[in-house]
């Protein structure tokens, strides 16, 4: 793109986010007259009826009756389970895949306070499933955005936004403010900062997560039941955690669990039982399957919520707990030396003399991924760990060893690794210098990601 | 003479077993050192004859690593005594993986 077609664009984006904030701003202004309006309404009442002052705020008014009658002919909610939505406050950690359909639905419900929070901002590969984020939001605060797609549902909603991510200083004073919480974050240390904050204010959590194509979702410390710390005592080892940047995920399976986060919450905030305490429900999107099991009880043994908790109101430092961050941002890996590997710009150099030196140059990535986009020259070969055996990818490198000596070329040769981010090709250069006994192997600093902020700003990311 | 018990996995712990996520295996009976079939005894069969590489993905120790859920006919398996839990004949033992993801 040309520097005055960017900036076009740019100018464009920003005549449609103020665009949104007016739209926002107009819901908020109709909100408050409506609610002055029924405040003067309730005022009224109260003259005409002096005894009955607290019934007066006890009813539905004329607008909610028509907007929520779906609701009010249902023996399992009504005008009583109307009242109690109006009156809750649900709290969703996590404004993305999870957090976006959960948040439209308890709007529409007609939850009357709902908290969001989230630390990030709209990104284009969000909105494969962040469906109540919008082109026109990209690059503004996820709950900024949240608060605005939530406005043009409800506006009578009262939307509490936290742009910050939840912190083991902030988490208490935020969860205190809702009754039920859900949890729609991404990586375990959130997780357990949530669980520990929900058992130690008594509110219920309901917790879902999804990857691929499969979710699960589990409601936590309600009816004496356990909480997550009970099912899962010690964290995952880091390196076994999949998130969704690295896995992908289909969005409907996102808005499936998503969708029955809020309908749990819902059946809590009026009064039904909720179906998942103690339980696991699985959804797997591939068989179109839902299954559910029976949970352990809660734990007399559980750190936070047995009978001698040794967490109290002053948490733990879940980024050590977990031993990775509160993000879903993968970090890099320090395994090998500086002079193991090459910047982009050496490597470029390096490729553009390549017809004379003939390296063996290795693209890493999962097939998957070198099909969206790759460097010309490269061969694909994954190596991704877990997904590929060690064996598998030595096997292959070593055909391509013998193909190569047959055509003449060095048995060997200098070899150039790349991957996404530099971490797998970091691991591969590893494994082929021990059992290949190849010598000059080196992998690409930052990979693909880097190589694209450097190098080629056309390699499309992803 | 075996046990054919069914073998499942869920929640990405199928990558470690070639990408299939049910199986029924069968067990040999009587086991060479006579004793029963515990989940212990069955976690290290599976080790020595399902899982290819990088055991830790899978286990650690003696029982299963941390971040895996193990359910027996649907059943957590602490609610069954886990690793001292003696198989029967059609029993489901499902590993599933806990997602961190939305
Ligand atoms: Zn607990």
């Amino acid at each position: 793109m040309t520097a005055s077609a960017t900036r076009a664009a740019r100018i464009h984006a920003l005549q449609d986010e103020i665009g949104s904030l007016k739209a926002l701003l107009a819901a908020k202004e109709a909100a408050l007259a409506r609610e002055v309006a029924l405040v003067e309404q309730d005022h009224e009442d109260n003259q005409d009826e002096v005894d009955a002052t607290a019934a007066a705020t006890e009813r539905l008014n004329k607008n909610d009756v028509a907007r929520f009658s779906r609701h009010l002919l249902m023996e399992e909610i009504g005008v009583t389970g109307q009242l109690k939505l109006k009156h809750c406050r649900i709290l969703v950690v996590g404004a993305g895949g999870l957090g976006s359909p959960a948040l439209l639905y308890l709007a529409a419900a007609g939850v009357g306070t709902l908290g969001v929070v989230d630390y990030d901002v709209v990104d284009l590969n969000n909105l494969q499933r962040q469906v109540l984020h919008s082109e026109t939001r990209i690059g503004i605060p996820k709950v900024t955005s949240a608060a605005i797609g939530i406005a043009q549902i409800n506006s009578a909603c009262q939307v509490r936004t936290f742009n910050c991510a939840l912190t083991r200083e902030n988490a208490l004073d935020i969860v205190q403010n809702f009754d039920i919480v859900l949890d729609a974050s991404d990586n375990p240390a959130t997780r357990y900062l949530i669980n520990d904050a929900c058992v130690l204010l008594d509110r219920p959590l309901v917790s879902g997560s999804a990857l691929r194509m499969e979710g699960q979702l589990t409601t936590y410390h309600i009816n004496g039941g356990p909480c997550y710390r009970c099912i899962f005592p010690a964290p995952p080892v880091a390196t076994t955690v999949t998130n969704c940047s690295d896995g992908g995920v289909l969005g409907a399976v996102t808005g499936i669990i998503g969708v029955l986060q809020a309908l749990e919450a819902v059946k809590i905030a009026v009064g039904l039982p909720a179906a998942f305490a103690q339980q696991l429900l699985l959804f797997d999107g591939t068989l179109g399957k839902f299954r559910s099991f029976k949970l352990r009880n809660r734990r007399p043994d559980c750190a936070v919520c047995g009978d001698q908790p040794t967490i109290t109101r002053d948490l733990i430092d879940y980024e050590a707990f977990c031993g990775s961050a509160a993000c879903d941002k993968t970090p890099s890996l320090k395994l090998l030396s500086p002079d193991e590997r090459i910047s982009c710009k050496d490597a470029e150099k390096l490729l553009r003399a390549a017809t004379s030196t003939n390296p063996l140059l290795i693209d890493v990535r999962p097939r998957l991924q070198f099909n969206i986009c790759s460097l010309p020259q490269f061969i694909n070969i994954p190596y991704a760990p877990p997904n590929t055996q060690d064996a598998d990818f030595i096997a292959s490198v070593q055909e391509l060893l013998t193909r190569r000596e047959s055509a003449g070329l060095p048995t060997r040769p200098e070899v150039v690794l790349v991957c996404r981010r530099g971490n797998d090709s970091q691991l591969a250069a590893r494994l082929l210098k021990s059992t290949l006994g190849l010598d000059q192997v080196v992998d690409i600093a930052g990979g693909l990601e880097e190589w694209s902020r450097c190098v080629d700003p056309d390699l499309p990311m992803y | 003479m075996s046990l054919e018990v069914t073998l499942e996995f869920s929640g990405g712990a199928e990558l470690l077993f070639d990408k299939i996520k049910s199986r029924v295996v069968a067990l040999p009976v009587p086991r060479p050192d006579g004793a029963k079939w515990t989940i212990r005894a069955f976690l290290v069969w599976i080790r020595d004859n399902l899982l290819k590489e990088r055991p830790e993905l899978f286990l650690q120790g003696d029982t299963i690593r941390p971040g895996i859920l193990v359910l027996v006919n649907d059943q957590d398996w602490e609610l069954i005594g886990e690793l001292d839990y003696e198989l029967e004949a059609k029993d489901t033992i499902l590993f599933i993986s806990t997602l961190h993801g939305g």
